[in-house]
């Protein structure tokens, strides 16, 4: 069993209280980063970890720090992004749920290592009940003169906010998230100028995901390159997988990056295989608006081999034959699901927390979502197959923020791997409606790939 | 700066805009703006009509930039290749936008009052498809009225927030801005508020579509009958310099608007006084007619034969009147 360096201590009674976190280590990495280090050596350990964003994009963090403008005499803000509303992820809120004190030290840690005298938490408006735990916890912090003025002596101050938002997916987006923490409406802002040098107040600001921020508590405690040691390639870490769907035990598990899907999937580690002895049919790798990929092509990639659970891996193949490690929202999908109804049912998603500000994504997600509905429920045509396709297509890439591509991705690959299933769909509209299509061939072992020479 | 645009190379200010450096061009590779209005800040950016493809950078990082960008936002950079309407890419992507702007928009336009001088008229009849294929039941809103002069119809809204900018920037106080998200959002005013101010009047210039229009002019004539001609008068309110259009139908004056460039944009914004209560030709000092490019619907039916009441006794008038008539009558 490989070592947690998230989640080790997660079943300890009472690791929500400063006492209990404080006893099993926790808040060392404060002590070691402020009494040891300098801001930038800290950044450095964080480079030299390879940690990558896990909110979704996978951009390297240690680089993000680095872009951070540092003007003579302009505040710089750090804030961490918990507005966790990806539909299948929900690892932030189990995080902050039982282990809150961990992303409290991570704030400490990061905001010294930025020179933030401010930073915030930016969390769902829904998760009032961890807003509650997270100010609990900051209060404890803050008695124990972990936060506030003159941290342990060492001349740094810092506040720590949490901001609860009014529960709109598009907040999630950096830019949007800051519009919506200065009180204004959450739109996404065009860019350039980046948060780096002109985010929250015109200030520079880095915003990060809650699972990055945790991430550097180890990072400190053990040093970035006994934390690159871990993983795969360019995927170094841990990373929290929130298993949801067709799966014998859901939860949120922390694996090594590099994992193979296989034995994440069927291992009674992790997710103990399909539940009620069904065969899996599709997987949806990191969050609604990765790409869906069939059975057969998320366990093999096209090459025919094993697929690793890092970003590399998932996504080899690109957006023909791979997906994506997003936010780490695994769905499952046993041979009972129907892939249109599920399609229209994320599109449904994304249609309503569209934010409505430029056009491709005002109507366009409206527009699939309309005919896939019409789909969904018998009226279809075949023609509107190609018809989503080039919606989707000219979706993708032209909006400002990158709800427009998560909106357009999952459309385009259900049609792309599904296709068959889709015009089943249209083409037996009755049956449609009382049965599902099932597995078809789409757990079937692939075809070895002829190539030429 | 030197930047290349479509084949065409311009030496242009740090800090222009790929779309402001495309208006110095000129002529068929302007990029068009349904949202982006040169007189109002962060405007822009949001209706993706002006998307062009940056082919090279910049001379110092010549690599491509990895997706199509919003001309009204992006600054040039020295020795940038830009391409607007020799990208097939562009093209496409700006029909797939034309489309998605129309499948909400009610094609009113034989009733709707901005009909001849509207943006999206134009940009429809310019690079939309004959067809649309969207076949299910457009948005609708009820039509609201916000102050006693502008009635907004919000089913012909396209969302470019100019609107909003304008209140933002020009008035001292914006009562209205958007409610609600998505292809549901709307502008509005919060509970029907009024919109009461000196210059609340420019919202209705600045809408690109039949949203915003002027309670004093609809239904009152179609624009292409009238006759525009620039006029000015000493308005004694210290924002406004009076300078004006006025669009005639005989003898009368039907509406009055600031003077709009050939992007649809006002020259000038103009206080409520002069666009709503001034409408007799005493009122005013009478320039000359105003150019309309012959493109515009609104230039065919320019001057008849038969002098206008007004032009019978302006020598100015007299004189360009003679001039559109002799062209008139050789085409």
């Amino acid at each position: 069993m490989a070592r947690k360096l998230l989640l080790e201590h997660i079943k300890v009674e009472g690791i929500n209280t400063f006492d209990v976190y404080r006893k099993k280590g926790g808040y060392a990495s404060v002590e070691k980063a402020l009494k040891t280090m300098t801001p930038d050596a800290v950044v450095d350990e964080v480079k030299k970890s390879g940690l990558r964003g896990r909110g979704g994009a996978g951009f390297p963090t240690g680089m993000k720090w680095s872009f951070l403008a540092k003007p003579e005499g302009v505040a710089r803000y750090l804030v961490c992004n918990a507005d966790e509303s990806e539909p299948g992820t929900f690892k932030d809120r189990y995080l902050m749920n039982y282990i809150p004190h961990l992303l409290i030290e991570g704030m400490i840690v990061s905001s010294f290592a930025l020179g933030a005298k401010t930073s915030y938490i930016y969390v769902r408006g829904e998760m009032m009940p961890q807003i509650r735990i997270l100010e609990k916890a900051i209060a404890e912090a803050k008695n124990a003169g972990f936060l506030g003025k003159n941290i342990l002596g060492s001349g740094y101050d810092l506040e720590l906010y949490v901001q609860p938002g009014a529960g709109a997916y598009i907040c999630g987006e950096e830019t949007a998230l800051l519009e919506s923490l200065e009180g204004k409406r959450g739109n996404p802002r065009i860019k350039p100028p980046f948060p780096a040098i002109a985010g929250l107040w015109g200030c520079p600001t880095v915003v990060n995901n809650v699972e990055s921020i945790a991430a550097v508590v180890p990072i400190i405690n053990e040093g970035g390159e006994e934390y690159a040691k871990i993983g795969v390639g360019r995927s170094t870490g841990t990373k929290l997988i929130s298993a949801g769907g067709n799966v014998k035990n859901p939860g949120v598990y922390e694996i090594d990056l590099g994992l193979p899907v296989e034995e994440f999937l069927y291992s009674d580690e992790f997710c103990g295989g399909i539940a009620n002895g069904k065969r899996l049919k599709a997987v949806v790798a990191g969050g609604s608006s990765v790409p869906i990929l069939p059975a057969n092509l998320f366990l093999k990639t096209i090459n025919n081999e094993p697929r690793l659970m890092s970003y590399e891996s998932l996504a080899d193949g690109g957006f023909v034959s791979g997906t994506m490690l997003g936010s780490g929202g695994f769905i499952a999908f046993d041979e009972d699901q129907c892939i249109v109804r599920n399609t229209w049912n994320f599109t449904r998603f994304y249609h309503h927390e569209s934010c409505g500000q430029c056009s491709p994504c005002r109507e366009g997600t409206g527009w699939m979502e309309k005919v896939l509905h019409r789909m969904e429920y018998g009226h279809g045509k075949l023609s509107d197959l190609d018809l989503l396709v080039d919606v989707s297509k000219k979706i993708e890439g032209n909006t400002i923020c990158p709800l427009g591509d998560a909106a357009a991705w999952p459309v385009a690959s259900a049609i792309r791997h599904f296709r068959d299933e889709f015009e089943w769909h249209v083409t037996n509209a009755s049956e449609a409606v009382t049965r599902n299509y099932g597995l078809a061939h789409y757990a079937d072992p692939l075809q070895k790939l002829e190539t030429a020479g | 700066m030197k930047v290349t645009i479509d084949g065409i190379a311009v030496e242009v200010e740090p800090g222009t805009t790929i779309l402001n450096a495309a208006r110095q061009i000129g002529g068929d590779i302007v990029p068009p703006a349904m949202c982006y209005y040169s007189k109002l800040k962060d405007s822009g950016g949001k209706c993706r009509t002006c998307l062009v493809k940056v082919s090279k950078g910049s001379e110092k990082d010549p690599r491509p930039m990895p997706k199509l960008v919003a001309s009204c936002r992006t600054t040039v950079m020295d020795g940038m290749e830009v391409q607007n309407i020799t990208s097939p890419e562009v093209i496409e992507a700006r029909k797939g936008i034309v489309e998605m702007l129309l499948i909400n928009h009610p094609l009113d336009c034989p009733i709707c009052d901005q009909a001849g001088e509207c943006d999206l008229q134009n940009l429809g009849f310019e690079h939309g498809a004959v067809k649309t294929r969207y076949e299910f039941d457009r948005r609708t809103f009820e039509k609201i009225d916000i102050g006693d002069k502008i009635q907004l119809h919000m089913t012909r809204c396209i969302l470019c927030y100019r609107c909003v900018f304008t209140a933002d920037q020009i008035t001292n106080y914006r009562y209205h801005g958007i409610l609600g998200r998505g292809d549901h959002s709307e502008i509005s005013t919060y509970i029907q508020h009024a919109v009461d101010n000196d210059f609340s009047g420019n919202v209705i210039d600045v809408c690109p579509v039949g949203a915003l229009t002027d309670k004093t002019f609809r239904f009152k004539n179609r624009v292409w009958f009238t006759k525009p001609v620039d006029a000015h008068r000493d308005c004694d309110h210290p924002g406004c310099n009076g300078k004006v259009t006025l669009w005639y139908k005989g003898e009368e004056v039907l509406r009055v608007t600031a003077r709009k460039d050939q992007y649809g944009e006002v020259e000038e914004y103009i206080c409520n006084t002069c666009r709503f209560d001034k409408k007799k030709t005493a009122d005013w000092v009478i320039e000359g007619p105003r150019h309309i490019s012959d493109k515009s619907v609104i230039s065919s039916n320019h001057y008849d034969f038969i002098p206008l009441p007004v032009v019978k006794t302006n020598l100015v008038l007299q004189e360009a009147n003679k001039e559109q008539f002799e062209r008139d009558t050789r085409l």
